[in-house]
């Protein structure tokens, strides 16, 4: 029998009063007067009246709540309400949750096909049918949940009760496939993929004509038809989200390809030179990179996107893409323990909406870029509060270009012992004879096609199921008994996480440790019944690690995972055969050479095209705005203002570690780098920050990938990094990379990856790449459009430093501190955050062409010369000049000292030869330091030889300048107002 | 002196053990995390402590309400146990979620709710120290970090008066030098009367929302940079500590 148990606040509810701010905010039109929410839990098990009031009163504190089990509990006045779940299959973590509540009460397990589902119940007062519509379309995302609305009458005579259980009518078959077709369908198969019995097609397999002719003629030479489990595992593993073949394959000249040549190839240079000083411990060859901390530690770091998943669902593509880059740190080696978050959200303006169509016909529109936003931003709020990971540092940028695809950057920083249990902890090995263990969460349909859609455009035919959402809890409890148990008693010999691809990739993957695998499909624990053997190999259902474990250790690991609460079980054996054999119900349905699954791979020779560019540079005419006006429009622009919104609510002090703040001084202002200390006993310190410049792209990619490599590298000297132990991670994020032109710029961006991490030193030691941030659909008019991304690069460095009480923050200390800036100032202004701005007033495209360029050999010199007056403990302060130029970053230092400054700018070094050049101009190479009255000397000293310029003092509560013929005098209070203004409601 | 021995309870989400571990290691306890379910399978371990900690962090991803679950496994599989454990002179904390699963489990009075931003929040706030507590002896007032989306302490009027006729109120959010330096508000999330934390049992169980284990030393401290400056300025020395291990260090000196 199904029953419903409603729980409701007694006390005011700030959640319900949450929402009536929302929807006064984004429904001014309407006469909303009141909110009120209550939680239903619907049980479908056969259970006693008393047994539901048992469980009814646990899910309730009698003190703040109230339940029913009769009635959905309603406020007196409401004019609708509307109940919203999950679709079936959806990941429910709050039901999941109730129903151990339930099995603990009870002291017994719910039976097969009984199981809790939770839905919540919104009532508005005070609201129009038309506005409930609207309002429930703000608060639910279709793709993933329903939403019901009832009028309060209708509701008064009772609501009913949905039991949103999953019923699959698929055949549980393995069907071979015919690939003697002609290259027409070919084309078809791997574009739509496998062909149902109906006619319906199963979805993306991302293969191209030239990889299933491959696969034809392998099979025609095995003399048998592939099986369409075997069809989908190699779409899987050669996926571009896999091979990352745009950056494998031979390119114009390049016959080892991009990432050899130019991203491995860097790192080996970099570590020959090194020698001895080489701290790079794995790089490259496992789920994120590792370095030296000290003696008898290694800290890792891997950033991921997960881009296409967050434009449909924006929580859940952001949550599990959190909770997934963690996992990366948990299958480094034989497992690291996460401790840090970074995240990164490209998106449209989240302040105006453009609405776009995934269909002509305009049904599907994409959520606007504000709740994309506001979705990827709860996303990793859940994802990174509830595991206990602190999130230390991250940032905002916004481009109309980012309307199509968002890019969403999530980071995890690991950390674990260089040995333990006579194991050195970076290496490991599965053997012939293993148990291949998978342990986690259960699988269903989610995230199937993940990896081959994310090769993909994103486009009407977009699959549904390729959305998934997160559960930290179940990973926290797998992290816990890995980290803290499993590893250092010995209990396997190789781990990896379950991403792209599911068990197919992992379980393929770790099987070229020891030479093969075979797989009993049958025994994967599944969420609900149903699933065809392909769909259980490839779904990408999450919290998944897969184990390699000896024979004589399974029923220790077992009994350790049971203590914890954590599901694992055998699914088969890795061998040494050479084959990837996977049976279900002991008949074989896949059986492929180990060689053809990872190696078969057609490669591609890619050919490039120099695009043409026609920008064009800003009249002077544009250009007269007072300066003023244009320094306090900046600072409240997006891309640059504060993100103190997120900052304020990601935990970035969880584990005790952290030592320089995301918001740091008096006003809290957002930073670029962050330190923190993962040992309690320890001094020594880890320190992240980032760089990117995408609109740089406009111009030229070579001077973009420059820039954002070295800001990040600049970013984190100034918060007291060392070059002599800072690596560098690469996040490719490119649009439309099938074509000439931008596989040209791919090239060139490569090339200055190469220059620009040789000249400062700082090794590659983990990157990633998604290569088709595009979009395809309809406008407002039903015209056809399409969207592409800027060429984007997040560049992120991690150092390893000896003392964090020699950190540094950004902001003004004292009045009387000297300001100097480290570095030229020339005319680069293309591509500015300042002709961004202009561009828009002046409702035209003002690019320009004056880029900035990166002078390494110069900077070289400065960051050391700054590195030794950070040991010598001159510096006060130190900010990384960046978007918005110098007159953004003397802001920024002030707000956060709320401290004033006294400037003078006119004999700045370099060409910069307007008053708006010397304040805007995002020159590269560029610090703004404060020193300590006193210090001047010894800090001058420290600088010899690099460029360094006095320009003034702090002073007062307001920054007044001189820039050329200019003068500015603004109050610290205004420039704050405007700092803050961008996301001030968010 | 004796080393009290400490049982940190973790599992289901549960995610300060490490830090709070080591802030009772830094004052001179032995401190040792234990899974629940190992705490339930042999409760024995119950009995050779002296301390209990139960550490903030987000069991059962705060689903059905925080604290809830972990709340009602405590209660359902260690009632007794911890009655018997309360009986004798020990001392227990819950912090933050560990504050909520206490409350769940009805071993401190009032509630914790959602915070009236509606929103998670982290931040430093300011305290101002009241009533008996131990664990709080020789401190008057101290800023701590927060990190919380349930926090907003709520007890009804009966249950309010119970407390102050108790002195069973700990702790209260001000407008301290923290809030000042940051410009922000003393009360973080709307708690009934400021209340940030409360005690039972005499004192000897300490409810908090704030983490103490997270400002054990100097360089933890929001402002540190801003400070450090102005002790090198002064002349003066730059400290070490944080104001956090002043708990832990009373729950030591209270077995000595």
């Amino acid at each position: 029998m199904t029953r419903r148990i409603t729980v409701a606040a007694k006390v005011e509810d700030a959640r319900a009063l949450g929402y009536l701010r929302t929807l006064r905010d984004i429904f001014p039109g309407s006469k909303i007067r009141s909110v009120a929410v209550a939680q239903a839990y619907t049980v479908d098990a056969k259970l006693t009246a008393k047994e539901i009031d048992t469980f009814a009163r646990r899910l309730t504190n009698p003190l703040i709540d109230e339940y029913s089990t009769s009635r959905v509990i309603a406020p007196k006045k409401y004019t609708f309400v509307i109940e919203i779940g999950f679709h079936p299959g959806v990941t429910d973590n709050v039901a999941k949750t109730a129903r151990q509540m339930l099995e603990d009460a009870l002291g017994k397990k719910l039976k097969k096909d009984e199981d809790v589902y939770t839905s919540f119940f919104v009532f508005l007062d005070g609201v129009s049918r038309s506005d409930a519509e609207a309002m429930a379309r703000e608060l639910h995302n279709p793709l993933i949940e329903r939403a019901s609305i009832y009028d309060a009458k209708q509701a008064k005579r009772g609501l009913p009760i949905v039991v949103p259980q999953v019923h699959l009518h698929e055949r549980v078959a393995v069907d071979a496939v015919s690939l003697d077709v002609s290259d027409d369908e070919l084309v078809r198969i791997g574009k739509e993929g496998v062909a149902n019995p109906d006619g319906t097609r199963r979805g993306p397999l991302a293969l191209s004509l030239n990889a299933m002719k491959t696969i034809q003629s392998h099979y025609r030479k095995l003399k048998r038809l592939p099986t369409d489990i075997e069809l989908e595992s190699l779409a899987q593993t050669w996926s571009e989200h896999c091979k990352h073949s745009i950056f494998a394959d031979p390119i114009d000249e390049v016959k080892e390809g991009i990432y050899k040549r130019y991203i491995k190839g860097a790192t080996q240079k970099i570590r020959k030179s090194k020698g001895k000083r080489d701290f790079c411990l794995s790089v490259f060859t496992d789920n994120a990179g590792g370095i030296a901390f000290d003696g008898e530690y290694i800290v890792t770091h891997k950033v991921e996107t997960h881009n296409s998943p967050s434009a449909l669902d924006p929580f859940g593509g952001a949550i599990t893409g959190i909770v997934g880059v963690n996992r990366d740190a948990l299958g480094f080696g034989l497992g690291a323990k996460p401790i840090a978050n970074v995240y990164g959200y490209c998106v449209g303006d989240p302040h105006k909406d453009v609405p776009v169509y995934r269909d002509a016909a305009k049904k599907q529109p994409l959520l606007p870029s504000r709740r994309i936003l506001e979705g990827v931003i709860r996303g990793v709020n859940a994802g990174g509060n509830q595991s206990g990971i602190p999130t230390p540092l991250g940032f905002v940028a916004t481009d109309p270009r980012y309307r199509g695809k968002p890019l969403v950057f999530a980071g995890t920083v690991g950390f674990l012992p260089r040995k333990s249990a006579g194991r050195v902890l970076h290496k490991k090995k599965a053997r012939a004879g293993d148990y291949i263990v998978v342990a986690g969460g259960r699988v269903g349909l989610d995230g199937i096609h993940g990896a081959t859609f994310s090769s993909e455009a994103l486009a009407s035919g977009s699959p549904a199921t390729a959305v998934q959402i997160g559960d930290p809890i179940t990973q926290k409890k797998m992290s816990d008994a890995v980290v803290r148990e499993a590893r250092d008693r010995a209990l396997y010999t190789s781990i990896t996480d379950n991403g792209a691809g599911g068990i197919s990739c992992s379980i393929a993957e770790m099987a070229k440790e020891c030479g093969g695998a075979l797989v009993n499909l049958e025994k994967v624990p599944l969420k609900y019944p149903g699933l065809s053997p392909w769909q259980i190999w490839i779904s990408e259902s999450q919290e998944r690690m897969t184990f390699a474990v000896p024979k004589k250790h399974w029923k220790e690991l077992k009994k350790l995972f049971d203590r914890h609460d954590v599901e694992a079980c055998v699914v088969g054996e890795f061998t040494a055969s050479g084959k990837c054999v996977v049976k279900y119900k002991g008949k074989t349905i896949m059986d492929m050479h180990m060689e053809f699954l990872h190696d078969g791979r057609p490669v591609e020779h890619q050919k490039t095209r120099k695009p043409v560019y026609t920008n064009i540079e800003p009249p002077k005419s544009i250009r007269n705005v007072p300066l003023e006006k244009s320094l306090l429009a900046l600072l409240s622009r997006s891309n640059i203002g504060s993100i103190s919104f997120i900052s304020q609510q990601y935990d970035h002090e969880v584990q005790g570690t952290s030592v320089t703040k995301p918001l740091q001084g008096r006003g809290r202002v957002n930073a670029d780098a962050g330190v923190i200390q993962p040992l309690p006993h320890s001094k020594k310190g880890v320190v992240l920050s980032h760089g990117f410049f995408p609109w740089y792209s406009d111009i030229d990619t070579y001077a973009m990938a420059a820039a954002s490599i070295d800001a990040a590298v600049r970013s984190a000297v100034c918060a007291g990094a060392s070059l002599e132990h800072l690596a560098v991670l690469d996040n490719f994020c490119w649009s439309s990379s099938n074509t000439p032109e931008r596989l040209y710029e791919l090239k060139e961006s490569a090339k200055a990856v190469y220059d620009t991490a040789v000249a400062y030193g700082t090794p590659y030691i983990s990157g990633k790449d998604s290569m088709f941030n595009d979009f395809r659909g309809f406008d407002a008019k039903g015209k056809k459009i399409h969207i592409a991304a800027p060429p984007t690069l997040l560049i992120s460095a991690i150092g390893v430093i000896d003392d964090v009480s020699r950190a540094v923050t950004i902001d003004f200390k004292a009045e009387g501190d000297r300001i100097y800036l480290i570095g030229e100032t020339h005319d680069e202004l293309g591509a500015s955050e300042y002709f961004a701005l202009l561009s828009e007033k002046a409702k035209k495209t003002y690019v320009g062409t004056g880029v900035p360029r990166t002078h390494t050999k110069k900077n070289l010199l400065a960051y050391r010369a700054l590195e030794h007056a950070i040991q010598k403990g001159c510096i006060a302060s130190a900010l990384s000049v960046g978007r918005g130029g110098l007159a953004v970053a003397l802001s920024k230092s002030a707000i956060g000292g709320q401290l004033g400054a006294l400037l003078d700018l006119s004999q700045l070094p370099g060409n910069a030869s307007s008053d708006d050049a010397i304040l805007f101009s995002e020159s590269q190479g560029r610090v703004l330091v404060s020193v300590r009255a006193g210090m001047e000397a010894e800090f001058e000293k420290a600088m010899k030889g690099a460029k360094c310029t006095r320009i003034g003092t702090v002073k007062g509560s307001e920054l007044s300048l001189i820039a050329g013929s200019s003068t500015l005098k603004i109050p610290l209070g205004t420039l704050t107002a405007a700092y803050r203004a961008s996301f001030k409601d968010w | 002196m004796i080393k009290p021995k400490v049982t940190i309870f973790s599992g289901y989400g549960l995610n300060c053990e490490e830090e709070t571990k080591a802030a009772f290691e830094f004052a001179g306890a032995e401190a040792h995390i234990r899974h629940i379910n190992d705490i339930i399978a042999t409760p024995s371990v119950l009995k050779e402590s002296q301390v209990l900690a139960f550490p903030g962090g987000f069991s059962y991803g705060d689903d059905t309400g925080s604290g809830k679950a972990y709340g009602n496994r405590v209660k359902e599989h260690l009632s007794e146990e911890l009655d018997a454990f309360l009986q004798r002179d020990t001392l227990a904390i819950g912090i933050c979620n560990g504050f909520q699963i206490l409350t769940s489990a009805g071993l401190l009075p009032g509630a914790l709710i959602a915070n009236d931003s509606a929103r998670f929040i982290c931040r430093w706030v300011d305290l101002k120290v009241e009533g008996h507590s131990p664990w709080l002896r020789g401190i008057e007032s101290l800023s701590l970090p927060i990190a919380h989306g349930e926090g907003k302490y709520y007890a009804d009027q009966k249950t309010l008066a119970q407390l102050k006729k108790d002195d069973a109120v700990a702790l209260r959010y001000e407008r301290g030098p923290m809030s000042e330096h940051f410009d922000l508000p003393g009360n973080p999330n709307g708690a009934l009367e400021n209340i940030a934390g409360v005690t039972a049992y005499d004192g000897r169980v300490l409810g908090l929302m704030p983490h103490p284990e997270r400002a054990i030393r100097f360089t933890q401290l929001p402002q540190w940079t801003c400070e450090k400056e102005r002790y090198l300025r002064d002349g003066a020395p730059v400290p070490e500590e944080g104001p956090g291990i002043a708990l832990f260090r009373n729950a030591v000196d209270y077995f000595a």
